[in-house]
């Protein structure tokens, strides 16, 4: 039934440090390499090779630049993917029951062999967290590496999403929000976890954490007024004493 | 919106036909019996089926339609294939008695007006539930299509018997207010959609990004060069450089001409020719509007690309 579980006995998700991520797209990669041979049909591409390829990717990494009135501009690389959210609009329009959201651990999941690929669940989500697959014409969504997380084949350190493992500067956290003790839990409480477009009440479960305030560099008024003229040498160095000579010439 | 062909086909067609179902049920005067009440319920349920199967084109996985028919509960897209379907149902068995018998049952009747009206309705729910979609969230898109639906049905009625009369007035007649009245509800669609630009929620890139208290955000690089299925579908930005043209060109050919044809059809002896030629104008005015809903509507998935 595509109607939402009331709760979840548990609420599994991520947590996406913005302070940290790098932007290597390292998890964007594994992402596709272990959900192409996992979950599902593969995730297919079109033109891979050619001029113009497009696919189908779970997760994608955004870059944005932040102004602040006071500071100087900020880079900071966003990693999006699905937010497996408690009120997920994605879930509720399907009109086939392939879509749903489990009351066990929160997982929003694709069933592929009922999906009729109408795309009205891409639509709903905000967060354009669900893309078609362009080859198996059903839509491909983020599983948290259902197939990783409760795989006992595996070693026990590799009982996480694909990104998480991947991730070489752990910007990436997996647990149970619904645990106050948990590591994602605690993370949230200690950064201030955000909310991605809470207005669309959605309610997501994955919870990003802001940059860190940079300190401001001491130096900032001098290069603020230095930017607009052109750079001067620091007064009594060698190369102001070459400044004042060539000045002479 | 990326501006489907089918979907706008299917909008259109299944409207018309829809809405000439609602006025059959309704009990206007047309044909007798016989083979004209035959054909004039072929085209009625033709224009509803042809515009489903339309629907059906831009599915993944057509074959699997009929799994659509399950999440009424929940879904405004199951519940449009369940009312359509029995909407038509109705609708043959009605059609079946009036072209054997020649008698209208008239309880049976409203019941098909009743549920082609909600079959229309679920139809714009589809798009009027999506917050996502700014432009399509309010209760004004259901009336939208509503208005359109009807008043595609009433031309259509006004072609088939011209000298049918609502309520003593010649249908042309009604034509010219309804025409009139429908496009005012679309006019004031319109202007919602210019104010309330991108959202009505407050979503921008800061909200979008959680980042908007640290200051202005804005994308420095996308995740990709090229494109991928969420900016073909849902960050299509090509028409709306001729937006305004095409709204006056769906408003002449939808509004102004059909009114035009359908007081000359209301006056001169011969209404039938220009009462078709309002259809035709009509027909071509809505598959203007109905690509102009899609080509303008904005994502919110836009907020990150």
């Amino acid at each position: 039934m595509t109607s939402l579980p009331a709760s979840t006995e548990k609420k599994l998700g991520l947590v996406i440090d913005l302070d940290i991520c790098v932007g290597c797209h390292a998890c964007v990669v594994n992402c596709k390499e272990w959900n192409t041979g996992g979950y599902g049909a593969p995730l297919g591409d079109i033109d891979a090779y050619g001029s113009n390829p497009s696919g189908a990717w779970l997760n994608r990494i955004h870059t944005f630049e932040i102004t602040p009135d006071d500071a100087p501009a900020q880079i900071v690389h966003f990693p999006k993917s699905c937010l497996h959210c408690d009120d997920a609009p994605c879930v509720t329009v399907c009109p086939t029951g392939a879509s749903y959201k489990r009351s066990e651990d929160g997982i929003v999941l694709v069933d592929e062999d009922m999906c009729i690929g109408c795309g009205l669940c891409a639509w709903a989500c905000p967060y354009g967290a669900r893309e078609m697959d362009p080859v198996e014409n059903v839509m491909k969504k983020c599983t948290l590496c259902v197939d990783r997380i409760y795989n006992e084949n595996l070693e026990e350190i590799d009982r996480v999403p694909a990104c998480v493992r991947t991730c070489p500067a752990e910007a990436r956290h997996f647990g149970d929000f619904s645990d106050p003790e948990s590591n994602v839990s605690k993370m949230v409480m200690d950064r201030g976890g955000i909310d991605l477009m809470p207005e669309m009440e959605t309610s997501p479960v994955n919870k990003y954490l802001p940059p860190r305030p940079k300190s401001v560099p001491r130096t900032t008024e001098h290069q603020e007024t230095d930017c607009k003229s052109d750079p001067a040498p620091v007064p009594g160095s060698f190369l102001n004493w070459v400044d004042q000579m060539l000045e002479k010439l | 919106m990326h501006p489907a062909i089918s979907v706008i086909f299917f909008t259109v067609s299944s409207g018309a036909g829809f809405g000439l179902i609602f006025m059959i049920g309704l009990g206007v005067q047309l044909p007798e019996s016989g083979l004209p009440a035959f054909l004039v319920s072929l085209l009625a349920g033709g224009l509803a089926v042809f515009g489903l199967i339309s629907s059906t084109f831009h599915l993944g996985h057509p074959e699997r339609a009929w799994r659509a028919f399950s999440q009424w509960q929940s879904s405004w897209l199951s519940r449009e294939g369940v009312l359509a379907v029995a909407t038509l149902a109705a609708f043959a068995i009605y059609a079946l008695l009036w072209t054997f018998t020649g008698s209208r049952i008239a309880g049976l009747g409203y019941l098909i007006s009743l549920l082609a009206a909600a079959t229309v309705f679920a139809t714009a729910m589809i798009y009027a539930q999506l917050k996502t979609v700014p432009n399509w969230h309010v209760w004004l898109t259901p009336a939208v299509y509503l208005a359109f639906s009807f008043v595609s049905g009433l031309i259509l009625v006004g072609v088939l018997n011209v000298d049918s009369r609502i309520l003593g007035i010649p249908v042309p007649w009604i034509v010219f207010f309804c025409l009139l009245g429908a496009w005012a509800l679309k006019v004031a669609w319109w202007k919602r959609a210019d104010q309330i630009g991108f959202s009505e929620t407050g979503s921008d890139t800061g909200t979008a990004t959680g980042l908007g208290s640290l200051g202005k955000v804005s994308l420095l690089e996308r995740p990709h060069s090229g494109e991928n299925y969420l900016t073909r579908e849902m960050v299509h930005k090509i028409g709306r450089k001729h937006a305004m043209k095409l709204r006056v060109i769906a408003f002449i050919s939808g509004c102004g001409i059909p009114m035009l044809l359908s007081a000359i059809a209301a006056l001169s002896p011969a209404g039938a020719l220009p009462m078709a030629l309002a259809v035709l104008s009509l027909a071509i005015g809505l598959f203007t509007e109905r690509w102009l809903f899609f080509a303008e509507a904005k994502h919110a998935v836009s907020l990150y690309y």
